[in-house]
């Protein structure tokens, strides 16, 4: 198990490397001079050349690259034009909100799929079935703003339960200084206002960004469990008499996750690229709010750094995965194990 | 080798071909796709003689006419300038296949190749295409297709291109395990007996076992590409206005609700059908010619 952790974080560092050196490139091969496209046409030439000293951008490529990279190492991100505040801050502090969302969504997404999943298969050809496929098909086919809007259409302004825009109602005052997540911190605190207040920002925006991963989740767990029902173990188990309960979520159900979980490690990316568009609807101050407006400004800082920021994001999402299969099926370990 | 076993042997008198041509017509939700996809197909093709309304699809104004409901002239309503949100639908179909033509057109056949020389070399070729992939697949893809098109300016053709640089590593991917399961197969090993060239193993031997995959791969990948060419628009990054987008539309008519409703959600179902059609159609081929991905 070591090994195979130690073999699996050692590929993650050459990756994150890999992405980074991949950044750096990108955001010098484009056509156009950062320091102009950052100040704007009305700019003059002693201005952009100020710039273009402060930014570095008059060194020789490798010379950037390694300032880049060292800083990267120190966690410096370099400075924002839009916020001019380092970028590693104003990304911290727009983090909290999209990992809280992010995870929202996650849970959502466990807890709705993977038993609606198995409703299917123990119902499996009957209309419960049908209806269920009719479901997770329009998850899958349904783009994440355009499902937002209806939610905030049908949602917000026909039932005014749950609030359309941002994370907190800002009559309550509160600060989430621990965590940064509402929800958590709220908790912490004791203030149960503010964990309900959070809760129903989160809603919304958390079934926006997760239909997508539930209407794919729910068809592979159905698959799974189907596969698994014809295992001698499962006739083995009721022969014992065990009740069909156990059999089905304990035994069944831990041999037939593994295909979700895989697919819910890969849904990781395009949940911060979702969020990217229902952060953006719903007003939510996340980074990928952050990362939409420092793009339409041409703050090419920030931008790297939201990118190199997801792109981590989605790595350690995937190696956790890994190795939370790697426990469920000791299989998963030495086959990974040998492929990397 | 008894006839029972060989999968490509005719059952009941009919061709594998006919079988699975059988499959797909005995599939419902296989034919509403592929009929959905036709109709999409037929309403870009021929846009400017089906739309009730043509001129709606430059910067055509009515101002008496704006903000009204669906009706019997103007079915999905009319935008805020009083352009008719049916017609913009039907010509923002070209757009969004021009783009799935434009994306799919580049990134299919160069990560085809990729994925064919990755598994069939091995090696050193092997390993750096395959890291590279890695390292490209771990890009979330629409932050950073943000990036590229916010760089380059937003446009039409720029938004291509940075959907284009992120999607072949899909198709890499998926020809890669393909081509090494085919690696130990005898008939990899009698070409290379016979003398073939790799080129010849490479897109005469190894290509023609991959086209099922890729097909149905192709199929699913056309509702996502419209689906994030519509997100880009959405974010004010892609195609821009006149330009009738069903993205850009959406993001226009947001701005209306939730009393004119229409304008954002007309558009808005009219990315999803397409979407669906695809996903249908795609769903379809892979249970027909039998294909994991």
């Amino acid at each position: 198990m070591f090994a195979y952790l130690f073999r699996r974080t050692f590929t993650l560092l050459f990756v994150l490397l890999g992405l980074a050196v991949l950044i750096f490139v990108i955001a010098r091969i484009v056509p156009g001079d950062p320091a102009r496209i950052a100040l704007g046409p009305l700019a003059t030439a002693e201005q952009v050349s100020q710039l273009q000293e402060e930014m570095g951008l008059n060194d020789p490529y490798p010379v950037q690259l390694w300032t880049y990279l060292s800083g990267l190492v120190q966690g410096d991100l370099g400075k924002s034009l839009l916020t001019s505040r380092p970028v590693m801050d104003d990304i911290m502090g727009a983090l909290p909100a999209t990992f809280e969302l992010v995870l929202f969504t996650v849970v959502l997404q466990v807890l709705i799929s993977i038993p609606l999943g198995v409703i299917a298969a123990i119902y499996r050809n009957t209309w419960i079935d049908s209806v269920l496929r009719v479901i997770s098909l329009l998850g899958v086919v349904t783009p994440g703003f355009v499902l937002a809007i209806i939610l905030q259409l049908i949602a917000a302004h026909y039932l005014g339960f749950f609030p359309v825009t941002g994370r907190l109602d800002p009559g309550i005052g509160f600060s989430a200084d621990v965590t940064g997540l509402l929800t958590i911190d709220g908790l912490i605190a004791g203030r149960f206002d503010v964990v309900v207040d959070a809760l129903r920002h989160l809603f919304l925006p958390a079934i926006a960004l997760a239909a997508a991963g539930i209407g794919q989740v729910m068809r592979i767990t159905r698959t799974a469990m189907i596969e698994v029902a014809s295992r001698d173990f499962v006739e083995a188990s009721r022969a014992y008499g065990i009740p069909e309960r156990v059999v089905t979520f304990r035994y069944m159900l831990r041999v037939a996750s593994v295909a979700p979980l895989t697919i819910l490690g890969l849904e990781f990316a395009s949940l911060i690229g979702n969020a990217f568009i229902v952060e953006f609807v719903f007003s939510w101050p996340g980074i990928a709010s952050y990362g939409v407006r420092t793009i339409l400004q041409k703050d090419l800082n920030a931008v790297i750094g939201v990118v190199l920021v997801s792109g981590v994001f989605f790595v350690v999402a995937n190696l956790t995965i890994d190795l939370l299969l790697g426990i469920l099926d000791p299989r998963h370990r030495i086959r990974a194990g040998r492929g990397a | 080798m008894s006839a029972m076993n060989d999968p490509d042997a005719p059952v009941h008198g009919l061709t594998a071909r006919q079988m699975a041509l059988y499959r797909f017509r005995r599939n419902p939700l296989a034919v509403v796709g592929t009929l959905i996809v036709f109709s999409v197909i037929l309403a870009a093709v021929f846009a400017p003689w089906i739309a009730p309304a043509p001129e709606s699809a430059g910067s055509f104004v009515d101002f008496r006419n704006r903000h009204s409901p669906p009706n019997w002239d103007n079915l999905m309503g009319t935008d805020n300038v009083g352009r008719d949100v049916f017609s913009r639908v039907i010509f923002g179909y070209r757009v969004s296949l021009g783009l799935v033509v434009g994306v799919l057109g580049v990134a299919v056949p160069f990560g085809v190749i990729l994925g064919l020389c990755a598994g069939y070399f091995g090696g050193w070729t092997e390993t750096i295409i395959m890291r590279f992939t890695d390292i490209m697949l771990a890009l979330p893809p629409l932050a950073m297709a943000l990036a590229i098109t916010a760089v380059l300016s937003p446009n039409l053709i720029n938004a291509m291109i940075a959907i284009t640089l992120l999607w072949w590593t899909w198709h890499t991917r998926l020809i890669y395990r393909i081509v090494k399961g085919q690696m130990n197969e005898d008939y990899v090993e009698a070409a290379r007996v016979a003398g073939a060239s790799h080129a010849h193993i490479l897109f005469r031997e190894l290509l023609p076992n991959c086209f099922s995959a890729v097909a149905v791969k192709i199929s699913l990948d056309a509702g996502f590409v419209i689906l994030f060419g519509a997100a880009l628009s959405f974010l004010g990054l892609g195609v821009q206005p006149p330009t009738p987008d069903l993205g850009t539309m959406v993001a226009t008519g947001s701005e209306y609700l939730p009393e004119m409703w229409w304008q954002a959600v007309m558009p808005g179902l009219a990315i999803l059908y397409a979407i669906l059609g695809f996903n249908l159609l795609g769903d379809g081929l892979r249970d027909m010619l039998d294909v994991e991905l």
